[in-house]
C-alpha cells in the first residue's frame, strides 16, 4: 500500500527560487526511508507539505496519504484534518508545550480523536491517560511523566515527542532532522526508538537527518535532495563517500561531519532489546 | 561528530579573527553628518513642541510663588487630618477595592477571546483588524467618560463603576494579551496543529500555556491601576471611596480630605505590593 505519494510537488517561497521543484516520490508502508540534503535542500519543506502544514504553489501538484489527498495545487483539502491524525510529525525543536506536563504533552496525541470538547477541556479517560503511560514506558521515560516538557534532556524530550505519535496511533511518523540538537548517545536512542515503533508496529517512518552515517545505520532506503529537487532515491548502500562526493560537491563535508569517519565507521547495527534497556536510562 | 566539525571551524574563525586585529587602528570612525543633523533636528522638534503647548497649558509658574501666602494657608487646612469617620472611610475604600475587582475581572473574561482575535498570528486579516480597532475604542474612552455614561444608563452607585472599567481595561487587556501570543514561540502550536487538533484546541494547548503567566502579570497590573482608577470614579457618582472625597472637597472639609486621602494611599501601596509579591512569583 502507498503511504506517501507525491507528485510534481512544486513550492516557491519567493519569486525567484524554488524551495521545491517538481518532487515526485513514493513510500510505501513499512518502510523506513532517510531524507538527506545539506541544510537549505528542502527536507523540511517537504516534510511539512506531506503533513499539511504547508501548502505548495498553485501549480503545485499533490500529495496524497494512505490515498487521501492532503493538498492539491496548493489548496488544503477538506479531509486534511482526519489524515492528519494518521500522520505523527516529530520536529527537530521537540515541538512540545513545554510548561505542560509530559503525560499531558503526549496525552495531545488524542486529540484528533476523542470528541472535541472533551479533547479541549483536556478531559482524558484513565484508559486513554494509561495509553499514553505505555507510550512513555516504550520510549523508556515513564518515570519523567508528571515533570514539565521543558525540565527533560533534548533527548528525552525528542522520544516523548515519538510517544505523543504513538499515543496518537500514527501509521506514518515524519521525523524532521530529530538528532540534529542532540548528543550522539542520545541520537542513538532517538532513533533506536524510532527504529523499533517501525518494525514492531509496522508504522511507516520518514526520518530526514543532516548525517548519512545515521541513514547508512538505521534506513535501508535513502532519498537525497538538493536545492529542493530529488537527486537520489535509492538502497542507503549505494551512498559511497565518493557518490555523495560527486551528489554534494562542494557540501559533502558538512553531510558527514567528519568526511573520513564514514568508511571507518562499524556498520548498520540491528537494534537489539539490550540497546534498548540503555534507552530507558 | 557534529561537535568535532564545529571544533573546527571554530579554529578557522579564530585564525582569521587574529589577522584582521593584527593590524592596528590609528583613526577615530569620521563624524557621521547625517547622525548629527538628525539629532540636532530631533531637540528642536522637543523644544518646539514645549514651547508650542506653553500658552495653551496655560503655564504660569510664578503663580506658585506670588500666591504661596494662600497655599500655606491651603495647606494648613489638611491638617491634622480628621479620622473621626474612618469607620466609614474604610468601608468606602473595601466598595471601591471591590468595583476594581469585578471591574477587572469581567475584562479579563472577555480580554482572552478578544486578545486571541486580535492576534495576526492565530487569526486572518479581515478578524483581527476590525477587532483591534474596536478594542482601540474601548481605550481610548477614558473610564472616567464610561463611568458617566452608565450613571445615566444604569443609575448611581458601584454598578456603573464596574460597567466603566470592565469596558476600558477590556481594550487594554486584549492589547497586552495579543502582543503576549504574538510573541508566542509557534513550534509547540505546530505540534499540537500536527496531530489532528482543530483550532480551539491549537490555541487551548498550543497558546495559552506559553502566554499564561505574561496575562496573569499584565491582569494583577491592571488590578492595581483599576484600584487607583476606582477611587476616583465616585466623583462622577459610579461609588467608592472618590464620592466620599468629592464631597469633602467641594465643601472645603479639607482635614477629612486629608484622612480619605491617607486611607487612599495606605491601601493602594499596600495593594501594589501584594500584587507586586504576586506578578514575580507567576513569571
Ligand atoms: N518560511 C520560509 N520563508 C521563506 N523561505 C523559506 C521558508 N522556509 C524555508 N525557506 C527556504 O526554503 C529552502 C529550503 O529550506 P528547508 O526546507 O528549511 O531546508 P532544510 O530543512 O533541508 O535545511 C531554503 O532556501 C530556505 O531558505
Ligand atoms: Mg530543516
Amino acid at each position: 500500500m502507498l503511504v506517501v505519494d507525491i507528485s510534481g510537488l512544486n513550492k516557491s517561497f519567493t519569486r525567484d527560487k524554488r524551495a521545491l521543484n517538481d518532487v515526485k516520490l513514493q513510500v510505501r508502508e513499512g518502510e523506513m526511508v532517510a531524507l538527506i540534503g545539506a541544510s537549505g535542500s528542502g527536507k523540511s519543506t517537504l516534510i511539512r507539505h506531506i503533513a499539511g502544514l504547508l501548502r505548495g504553489d498553485r501549480d503545485g501538484g499533490k500529495i496524497a496519504v494512505f490515498g487521501e489527498t492532503i493538498q492539491e495545487n496548493g489548496k488544503i483539502s477538506r479531509g486534511a484534518r482526519k489524515v492528519r491524525t494518521e500522520i505523527g510529525v516529530v520536529f527537530q525543536q521537540f515541538n512540545l508545550v513545554s510548561r505542560l506536563s509530559v503525560l499531558t504533552n503526549v496525552l495531545m496525541g488524542l486529540l484528533g480523536r476523542v470528541p472535541a470538547w472533551r479533547g479541549s477541556l483536556g478531559l482524558f479517560t484513565k484508559a486513554e491517560k494509561m495509553r499514553a503511560m505505555s507510550a512513555l514506558s516504550r520510549v523508556g521515560i515513564d518515570a519523567h511523566a508528571s515533570k514539565k516538557a521543558r525540565n527533560l534532556s533534548g533527548g528525552q524530550q525528542q522520544r516523548a515527542a515519538i510517544a505523543r505519535t504513538i499515543t496518537q496511533g500514527a501509521r506514518l511518523i515524519l521525523a524532521d532532522e530529530p538528532i540534529a540538537s542532540l548528543d550522539p548517545a542520545s541520537s542513538r536512542k532517538v532513533m533506536n526508538t524510532l527504529d523499533r515503533v517501525n518494525r514492531e508496529d509496522n508504522v511507516t517512518v520518514i526520518v530526514s537527518l543532516h548525517q548519512v552515517d545515521y541513514a547508512k545505520d538505521y534506513c535501508k532506503r535513502t532519498i537525497a535532495m538538493r536545492d529542493g529537487e530529488v537527486v537520489f532515491d535509492g538502497p542507503s548502500s549505494e551512498l559511497t563517500p565518493q557518490f555523495l562526493q560527486e551528489l554534494y560537491g562542494e557540501h559533502s563535508s558538512e553531510l558527514f561531519a567528519d568526511g573520513a569517519a564514514v568508511s571507518t565507521k562499524p556498520v548498520a547495527k540491528p537494534i537489539a532489546e539490550k540497546d534498548l534497556a540503555v534507552a530507558t536510562s | 561528530m557534529r561537535s568535532l566539525f564545529a571544533f573546527t571551524s571554530g579554529i578557522r574563525t579564530m585564525n582569521s579573527s587574529i589577522s584582521s586585529t593584527s593590524s592596528v587602528a590609528t583613526e577615530l570612525p569620521p563624524r557621521d553628518l547625517k547622525r548629527s543633523a538628525s539629532s540636532f533636528l530631533l531637540w528642536a522638534i522637543i523644544l518646539g513642541l514645549l514651547a508650542w503647548s506653553w500658552e495653551g497649558a496655560d503655564m504660569r509658574p510664578m503663580a506658585l510663588f506670588e500666591n504661596s501666602g494662600n497655599m500655606v494657608d491651603f495647606a494648613d487646612g489638611f491638617f491634622p487630618p480628621d479620622f473621626l469617620m474612618w469607620k466609614m472611610y474604610v468601608e468606602e475604600m473595601w466598595i471601591t477595592i471591590q468595583i476594581a475587582i469585578w471591574g477587572t475581572a469581567l475584562s479579563i473574561v472577555c480580554s482572552i477571546p478578544f486578545g486571541i482575535l486580535c492576534s495576526e498570528n492565530i487569526v486572518p486579516v479581515w478578524v483581527y483588524q476590525p477587532v483591534r480597532r474596536l478594542m482601540d475604542s474601548f481605550r481610548a474612552i477614558n473610564e472616567m467618560v464610561f463611568a458617566m455614561l452608565f450613571v445615566v444608563a444604569v443609575g448611581l452607585g458601584p454598578f456603573a463603576g464596574v460597567l466603566a472599567l470592565w469596558i476600558h481595561t477590556t481594550g487594554v487587556l486584549a492589547k497586552l494579551f495579543s502582543e503576549a501570543v504574538e510573541a508566542i514561540d509557534p513550534e509547540p502550536v505546530e505540534g499540537i496543529r500536527a496531530t489532528g487538533a482543530n483550532a480551539l484546541q491549537e490555541v487551548i494547548f498550543g497558546v495559552i500555556p506559553q502566554v499564561l503567566p505574561l496575562w496573569i502579570s499584565y491582569s494583577l497590573y491592571r488590578f492595581e491601576s483599576n484600584v487607583r482608577s476606582a477611587t476616583v470614579l465616585g466623583i462622577v457618582g459610579a461609588g467608592g471611596i472618590g464620592m466620599v472625597l468629592w464631597e469633602y472637597i467641594r465643601g472645603f472639609y479639607y482635614a477629612e480630605t486629608a484622612a480619605v486621602m491617607i486611607i487612599i494611599i495606605i491601601s493602594v501601596s499596600l495593594l501594589d505590593m501584594a500584587s507586586q509579591r504576586l506578578r514575580k512569583l507567576v513569571t
